[in-house]
C-alpha cells in the first residue's frame, strides 16, 4: 500500500495519454457489457432451461400441427413424469410491428411445467374462471400498458375464428413474472379450450407441440427415442428434443450471434490491448532514468518489475471496473431496442468474464513494459539521461 | 585490520564498442578511510563515474575486488545488492534526478519506503533531512517549483534521510551557479565533518576539489597523483 501513491502519481505523469487510454478502455468495457447483453438475448434464455424438459415436435417442422390425443400416450411413457401441449397464435397487436409471443397453452399445465414463470394463485384461479382470459408476461405488459381487466384484441393472421372473423380478443387476467434476471416475461398465453372451440373447424383437436418432464435428465436421449419410435410410421412422425437443443436451434436460426459478437469483442480487445500496452511501453520508455535512480536507491529489479504491473493494474481496473459498472447500470434500464431484445440483462457469469478481461488485459500490456524496466542496467540508464 | 571503510583492489573495468576494447579502468587501487571527504579529479572519460558506480555497486568490475564496510560487492547478488545500497550508501547526482511527479517530501521519503518504518517514522525521518538541508519550508514543492541548488539539496536530503555511512556524490555542483555550488559544498562539509559522513566526490571543478579533505586525480583508468588541501 506505501507504494501506491508513487504508483498513482507515475500514471499522472502524462494526464492526457493516461486520461485517453482510460476512456478506451472504458468504453470497451461498456461494449462488453452490452455485446454480452445481446448475446444473452439472442440465446433467448437457453441457459436457464430446465434439464429436465424435452419438446416434442412434428418431425417436419414446428409449423406442421401434432394431434392432442398424442397427450395421453405420452403420459403414458415410462419415465415421463408430466406432459403439456402449446400452440404457436402468431397474431398482431394492432400493428405488425408491435411484436411479442403468442401461445395458446392450458393454463395450469403451463404454470406447472415452467415454474420458473411466478403467477399469484388468485390470478391463476381468475384466469381459469374466464375461457376468453389471458395472461402475459411483465415485459410485454410492461412495454403496452397492460393492466389486470385490460380487454386486447389480437388479430389472427393464420389462425381464424369459426366464423370467418380474425379478431380474437382476450381479458388480461394475471401478469406473471420471471424467477430469474434472463427469464422470458415477453409472452402472452391464452387458453387453449376457448382457442380450440373458436377456431375453424379443420383445425381443431391439433396443437403446435409437446413440452416433456422427465424423472431423469440422464434419460432424456433414451426416452426421446422412445417417444419418436412410437409415433414412427404415423402421419405425424415425431422428433423429440431436449428443450436446450430445441431452443438453441430456433436461435440459431438467426445466424450464429455468438460467434459474430466473440469476433467483434477479440477485435476491440485487440485494439484495446495495443493502445494500452503503448501507453505503459511508451511511460516506461520515458522514465528509464527514473527507474534506474529507484534501483540506486535500493529499488530491486523485482521491486521495479511489480511497480510497472502495479500502474498496469491501476490503469486496467479503474477503467474496465467503471466500464463494467456503467454497462451493468445502462444494461438495467432495459431494452434499448423497444422490444426487439425482449430478455436483456448482464449475465452474471459474463461479469466474470469481464473481471477476467481486466487482469488479462492489464498482465499483457504490463508485463513487456515491466520486465523492460526490471532488466534496465543502472549505469547505463544513467550514462544515457 | 584495515580500516578503511572502501577499499578498491586491482580493479579493472572494460567496454567493448563493437570491435573495441576500452580499459575505462585499468588496475586501478584505492582506500577510503571512514570519515573522509575525498574528491575525484580528472578529465572526462578517465574513469571518475564508472570508479564511483563500482564503489555503490550500480554496476561490476571486470576483474578486481570492491570492499565496503564488510561487505565485498563482488559476491552479493542483484538483490542483496539493491538492499545493501538502500542501507549503506546515499548517491547525490549531477542533474539531481528527482522524481518530477512527487513532491520534495515525497522524494526524500522513496528510500524509506524499502524500510519497515511506519508512516509516521518516515515521515519524521523526512522532515530531519529537510531540516538539514534547509529546506523544511518546501517540504511540498515539487521539483519544478524550486531552484537548481534547491532541487540538490531535496536530492542531498533523499540521499541522507536513511542515514547511509557513504555518500557518493557525481559532480554535484556541475549544474549550478556559485552561489549555489557553495552552499551545496558548505552542507558536504557539514555533512563530513559535523556527522561523519565519508564521502566521495566526482567533480571537475578545483574549487569544489579544494574543499576535499584528499584530491585524487585519474588519468586514463589509473591513479595518476594526489593531492592534500
Amino acid at each position: 500500500m506505501k507504494f501506491l501513491p508513487l504508483i498513482l502519481r507515475s500514471l499522472l505523469r502524462k494526464k492526457t495519454r493516461t486520461v485517453f487510454t482510460i476512456l478506451s478502455i472504458f468504453v470497451a468495457f461498456i461494449l462488453f457489457g452490452y455485446l454480452a447483453a445481446i448475446d444473452s438475448a439472442f440465446g433467448l434464455g437457453v441457459d436457464l432451461v430446465g434439464e429436465d424438459r424435452l419438446i416434442l415436435q412434428h418431425k417436419v417442422s414446428l409449423v406442421q400441427l401434432l394431434p392432442e390425443s398424442y397427450l395421453r400416450r405420452l403420459e403414458a411413457v415410462d419415465g415421463i413424469i408430466f406432459v403439456t401441449h402449446c400452440t404457436w397464435f402468431g397474431g398482431v397487436y394492432r400493428d405488425p410491428k408491435n411484436y411479442f409471443p403468442q401461445l395458446v397453452v392450458q393454463p395450469e399445465r403451463y404454470f406447472k411445467m415452467y415454474p420458473e414463470f411466478l403467477l399469484p394463485e388468485e390470478q391463476l384461479s381468475a384466469w381459469l374462471e374466464d375461457r376468453t382470459g389471458a395472461v402475459v408476461g411483465r415485459a410485454t405488459a410492461q412495454r403496452y400498458g397492460f393492466k389486470i381487466g385490460d380487454r386486447v384484441p389480437i388479430q389472427g393472421t393464420f389462425w381464424r375464428l369459426a366464423d370467418g372473423g380474425s379478431t380474437w380478443e382476450f381479458t388480461i387476467r394475471g401478469i406473471y413474472d420471471g424467477a430469474e434476471d434472463g427469464t422470458d416475461t415477453t409472452q402472452f398465453v391464452f387458453r387453449y379450450d376457448y382457442f380450440d372451440e373458436t377456431r375453424v373447424a379443420s383445425a381443431k383437436g391439433l396443437v403446435g407441440w409437446y413440452m416433456l418432464r422427465i424423472r431423469d435428465p440422464e434419460r432424456a436421449p433414451e426416452i426421446a427415442a422412445k417417444v419418436d419410435a412410437m409415433f414412427a410410421n404415423s402421419f405425424y412422425e415425431t422428433k423429440t428434443t431436449t428443450e436446450k437443443a430445441f431452443l438453441r436451434g430456433f436461435a440459431n436460426q438467426i445466424g450464429n450471434i455468438g460467434a459474430i459478437l466473440t469476433a467483434v469483442l477479440a477485435a476491440v480487445f485487440f485494439t484495446i490491448l495495443l493502445v494500452s500496452g503503448n501507453t505503459m511501453a511508451q511511460s516506461v520508455r520515458e522514465r528509464s532514468s527514473e527507474f534506474a535512480v529507484l534501483k540506486t536507491l535500493g529499488f530491486s529489479d523485482g521491486l521495479v518489475l511489480l511497480l510497472v504491473l502495479g500502474e498496469s493494474f491501476a490503469l486496467s481496473v479503474f477503467a474496465g471496473l467503471a466500464g463494467l459498472a456503467t454497462a451493468w447500470y445502462l444494461i438495467s434500464l432495459g431494452d434499448p431496442t423497444g422490444g426487439v431484445l425482449p430478455i436483456f440483462y448482464f449475465p452474471p457469469e459474463k461479469l466474470v468474464t469481464g473481471l477476467s478481461f481486466i487482469i488479462l488485459l492489464a498482465l499483457l500490456s504490463g508485463l513487456f513494459p515491466a520486465i523492460q524496466a526490471m532488466r534496465l542496467r543502472i549505469a547505463d540508464a544513467l550514462r544515457r539521461s | 585490520m584495515n580500516d578503511a571503510l572502501v577499499q578498491v583492489r586491482e580493479v579493472h573495468k572494460v567496454y567493448h564498442r563493437g570491435s573495441e576494447r576500452i580499459d575505462v579502468l585499468d588496475g586501478l587501487s584505492l582506500e577510503v578511510p571512514e570519515g573522509e571527504f575525498l574528491a575525484l579529479m580528472g578529465p572526462s572519460g578517465s574513469g571518475k563515474t564508472t570508479l564511483l558506480n563500482l564503489i555503490g555497486g550500480l554496476d561490476t568490475p571486470s576483474a578486481g575486488e570492491i570492499v565496503v564496510g564488510r561487505s565485498s560487492l563482488g559476491t552479493l547478488s542483484s538483490a542483496s545488492l539493491a538492499s545493501w545500497r538502500a542501507g549503506h550508501v546515499g548517491f547525490i547526482f549531477q542533474f539531481y534526478n528527482l522524481l518530477p511527479v512527487l513532491s520534495a517530501e515525497a522524494n526524500v521519503e522513496l528510500p524509506l519506503l524499502l524500510t519497515r518504518l511506519g508512516r509516521s517514522d518516515r515521515r519524521q525521518r523526512v522532515a530531519t533531512a529537510l531540516e538539514i538541508v534547509g529546506l523544511s519550508d518546501r517540504a511540498k514543492h515539487y521539483p519544478r517549483q524550486l531552484s537548481g541548488g534547491q532541487e540538490q539539496r531535496v536530492g542531498i536530503a533523499r540521499a541522507l534521510v536513511t542515514d547511509p555511512t557513504l555518500l557518493l556524490c557525481d559532480e554535484p555542483t556541475g549544474d549550478l551557479d556559485r552561489v549555489s555550488a557553495e552552499e551545496i559544498l558548505d552542507l558536504l562539509e557539514e555533512l563530513s565533518r559535523e556527522h561523519g559522513k565519508t564521502i566521495i566526490m566526482v567533480t571537475h571543478d578545483p574549487a569544489a576539489a579544494a574543499r576535499a579533505s584528499r584530491v585524487l586525480h585519474l588519468d586514463k583508468g589509473r591513479l595518476s597523483r594526489e593531492s592534500g588541501t
